[in-house]
C-alpha cells in the first residue's frame, strides 16, 4: 500500500487518485441514503450536468496552469448564452445557423482583451479579468435592455444540450469529451502545452528559453473565454433560455474543481485528468446534498468544509524549512 | 529632509494618486449635485463610502503579505446577519452584541489564518472555501432578510455630529487609528510587509512568519466584521445575500489596487485602499448626478474600473530591460 502511495506521489498523480477515491466514497455514502445514486440513469444525468462545469473548468485550468486566474467566467458564460440566442433574433434563419459559433466567438473576443491586458499590459490577471467581467456585464445589460433581442435557444442548441445520441450518451457529455480530449492533446502532446507548464513554473526562465510567453498567455485566455462562452451556449440550450447572471454559479465550482483535481493554484503543475475527476466530484457533491434535502445553509457549509478537508488531506504545501 | 520627503512621496505615490483622484471626482460630484456641499449629501455619501472603505482595509492586510482574502465579503455579510439579531434592546445589550459580532469576525479571520499557516493551504483557495462556509452560517441566521438594530446607536452612527461632520467619517478615522496604525508600526506589521516582499528571505532572517500571517488574517476578519456591523446600522436589517458578499469582495480587491497596493505584496497601505474605495463609490454616484441613462451605468462603471486598474501598465514605458517584465 505504502509503495503505491509513494509511486503515485512521485508521478504527481496522488491528488487525482485521492480525488477519485473521494468521489467513489461520496457515491457509496449517497447509496446508503438511496440506491438510485448508483443507477446508470442518475449517473448519466450527473455527467450531463457536469459537462457544463467541465467545459468552464477546462478554460479555468489553462489559465491557472499559467499561474493566473480568470474571474471573468460568470459574465463570459452569460455573453455566450445571450449572444448565441440573440444572433437568431437578429438575423433569422441565417443567424440561427451561426448562433453557436457566434456566441463562442464573442466569448473568445473578450478572451483576447483579457489576454492583451494580462500578457502585454502586464496587469495582474485577478484584477484585469475582474474589470472585463464588469465590462461584459455592462455590455449585456445595455444589449438586453436596449433592444430586447430574442433570448430563446435555437433548436440545434437545445438538441446539443439535452438530446442523447450514440449509445444513449447525452450530447452535452459528448461535447465535453471532445473538448477534454482536445485539452489533453494540447497540454500533453504539443509544444504549446509544454510552454504553458513552463510559463506557469517560471515565466522569466521560459522567456529566456525562447518561448514567446506573452503569446502563450494570450492564447490561453482566448481559449478560456471561448470555453466559458461555449458553456453558456450549452446552458442556454439546456434551460431553453438565456438570462442575466446565468454564469454566477460557475466561477467558484470551476476553480474548486481544478484545485481539487490536483492542479497547483499558483500554476505549473496539474493534469487534465485531475480536473475531470474534480468536476465530477463537485457535481456529485452538489447533487447529493440537494437530493438529501439538506437546507441551503447546511449545503454551503458542508461544501466549503469538504473542500478544505480534502485539500488538507492531499493538497498541502511544503514547509518553509524544506 | 528634502531627500526623505522625496522618498516618502515615491514610496506612497499610489496612495497619493488615489487621494488626488478622489478629490477631483468628489469635487465634480459636489459641483454637479443639485444640493451641493450640504450635510445630508455628505452624510449619505460617507455612509455608503465608509462600508467599502473598511472592507477594503480588511483586504489590504492579507494582500500586503502577498496573500488574498476572498472571504471578506462573506464575513461582512455574516456580521451583518449576526448584528441584526444581537445588536438590539437596551444600550448595554446592544454593546455586548457589538462585542460578540466583532469577536465572531475575528474568529472567522483566525480560522482562515490557521488553515493557511498550520494547514499550509494557499490563501486564495482557503478563503474561497471558508467564504462559502461563512455564507452558509449567515444564511442559517437569516434565511430571509429582516431583523432589527438598536435605533439610538444606528441614528448616532449614521447621522452627523456637531459642525456637520458625518459620524461614519469619525468611525473610519477611529478604525484607522485603532487597527491600521498600531498594526503597521508593530513588529508583526513589518513582518507582514517583509513576507510580501520575499517570504523565503524573511524566513531566513528569523521573521515570525506564522504569527504575522495569523494576526493579519484575524485583523482582516475583524475589519470585515466592523464593516458588516456598520451595514446593519445603515440598513436597519440583516440580509444573507451572496451577491452582496461577492460584490464587496471583488470591489475590495479593486479598491486595494486603485489605492496603490501591489497585488504581489510587500508594498502599499490601508490608507490608499480607503481612498481607492471612496473613488470607486463616488464614480457610481457621479454617473447618477450626470443623469446618465441607468441602462448604461454598469457599462461605464466597468470601463472606468478597467481603466483605473490598467493605469499600472504605464510603468511599462519605463522598462529598459525587457526581462524585467517577466517575474
Amino acid at each position: 500500500m505504502n509503495g503505491v502511495v509513494l509511486r503515485l506521489k512521485r508521478s504527481g498523480q496522488l491528488p487525482v487518485a485521492a480525488a477519485a477515491l473521494c468521489t467513489l466514497a461520496l457515491l457509496l455514502v449517497g447509496s446508503l441514503y438511496s440506491s438510485n445514486f448508483l443507477s446508470a440513469d442518475y449517473l448519466l444525468l450527473q455527467l450531463q450536468i457536469a459537462s457544463f462545469l467541465g467545459i468552464v473548468a477546462t478554460g479555468a485550468m489553462l489559465v491557472i496552469l499559467l499561474g493566473g486566474i480568470d474571474l471573468s467566467v460568470p459574465w463570459l458564460v452569460t455573453v455566450g448564452g445571450v449572444m448565441s440566442a440573440a444572433s437568431a433574433g437578429w438575423w433569422g434563419d441565417a443567424g440561427a445557423t451561426f448562433a453557436i459559433p457566434f456566441g463562442i466567438a464573442c466569448g473568445a473576443l473578450f478572451g483576447v482583451v483579457n489576454g492583451i491586458g494580462v500578457a502585454y499590459l502586464r496587469v495582474p490577471s485577478m484584477i484585469f479579468t475582474l474589470g472585463i467581467n464588469a465590462v461584459a456585464q455592462g455590455l449585456i445589460v445595455v444589449q438586453t435592455g436596449g433592444f430586447a433581442p430574442q433570448d430563446r435557444a435555437t433548436p440545434t442548441m437545445h438538441l446539443i444540450a439535452t438530446g442523447r445520441s450514440l449509445l444513449g450518451l447525452p450530447n452535452a457529455l459528448l461535447v465535453w469529451i471532445v473538448v477534454g480530449a482536445a485539452a489533453m492533446f494540447l497540454l500533453h502532446r504539443t509544444a504549446l502545452g509544454r510552454s504553458i507548464y513552463a510559463v506557469g513554473n517560471r515565466e522569466r526562465a521560459a522567456y529566456l528559453s525562447g518561448i514567446d510567453t506573452r503569446r502563450v498567455t494570450l492564447l490561453c485566455f482566448v481559449i478560456a473565454g471561448a470555453c466559458s462562452a461555449a458553456a453558456g451556449v450549452l446552458l442556454t440550450g439546456y434551460s431553453t433560455k438565456a438570462y442575466q447572471a446565468m454564469g454566477d454559479a460557475y466561477l467558484l465550482p470551476a476553480i474548486a474543481a481544478v484545485v481539487l483535481g490536483g492542479t497547483h493554484i499558483l500554476g505549473g503543475r496539474g493534469s487534465y485528468l485531475g480536473t475531470v475527476v474534480g468536476v465530477i466530484l463537485i457535481t456529485l457533491l452538489q447533487s447529493i446534498l440537494s437530493v438529501m434535502q439538506i437546507p441551503e445553509m447546511g449545503r454551503q457549509v458542508i461544501y466549503g468544509v469538504v473542500i478544505i478537508v480534502m485539500l488538507l488531506v492531499y493538497g498541502r504545501g511544503r514547509r518553509m524549512s524544506e | 529632509m528634502n531627500e526623505r520627503l522625496r522618498y516618502h512621496l515615491r514610496a506612497h505615490r499610489g496612495a497619493y494618486g488615489a487621494v488626488i483622484m478622489f478629490i477631483v471626482i468628489f469635487a465634480l460630484y459636489i459641483a454637479k449635485h443639485t444640493m451641493g456641499w450640504t450635510v445630508p449629501v455628505l452624510t449619505t455619501a460617507t455612509n455608503k463610502g465608509v462600508l467599502l472603505a473598511i472592507v477594503a482595509m480588511a483586504q489590504t492586510l492579507p494582500v500586503l503579505t502577498s496573500g488574498i482574502d476572498l472571504s471578506v465579503g462573506m464575513v461582512f455579510v455574516l456580521a451583518n446577519c449576526l448584528a441584526s439579531h444581537l445588536v438590539v434592546g437596551t444600550p448595554l445589550q446592544a454593546t455586548l452584541g457589538v462585542v460578540v459580532v466583532l469577536a465572531v469576525g475575528a474568529l472567522c479571520g483566525l480560522v482562515n489564518g490557521l488553515i493557511i499557516v498550520v494547514g499550509r493551504l494557499q490563501p486564495i483557495i482557503t478563503t474561497l472555501a471558508t467564504g462559502t462556509v461563512y455564507f452558509g452560517l449567515a444564511l442559517g441566521l437569516r434565511p430571509v432578510p429582516g431583523g432589527d438594530v438598536q435605533s439610538d446607536l444606528a441614528d448616532a452612527l449614521t447621522g452627523a455630529q456637531l459642525g456637520g461632520v458625518p459620524s461614519m467619517l469619525l468611525v473610519l478615522v477611529a478604525v484607522v487609528l485603532a487597527v491600521w496604525v498600531p498594526y503597521r508600526r508593530s513588529t508583526i506589521g513589518r513582518a507582514a510587509l517583509a513576507i510580501g516582499s520575499a517570504e523565503a528571505a524573511a524566513y531566513m532572517s528569523g521573521v515570525p512568519i506564522g504569527r504575522a500571517k495569523i494576526v493579519t488574517y484575524t485583523l482582516a476578519g475583524l475589519l470585515a466584521a466592523i464593516g458588516g456591523l456598520l451595514l446593519t446600522f445603515v440598513t436597519y436589517s440583516g440580509e444573507a445575500s451572496s451577491a452582496i458578499g461577492g460584490t464587496y469582495t471583488l470591489n475590495s480587491i479593486a479598491a486595494v489596487v486603485i489605492g496603490g497596493t501591489s497585488l504581489a505584496g510587500g508594498a502599499g497601505s490601508a490608507i490608499g485602499s480607503v481612498f481607492g474605495a471612496l473613488v470607486l463609490r463616488t464614480i457610481g454616484d457621479l454617473l447618477f448626478v450626470f443623469d446618465l441613462e441607468p441602462l448604461w451605468q454598469p457599462l461605464f462603471q466597468g470601463v472606468i474600473l478597467l481603466v483605473a486598474v490598467s493605469l499600472g501598465a504605464l510603468q511599462l514605458l519605463k522598462v529598459s530591460n525587457r526581462l524585467e517584465l517577466f517575474k
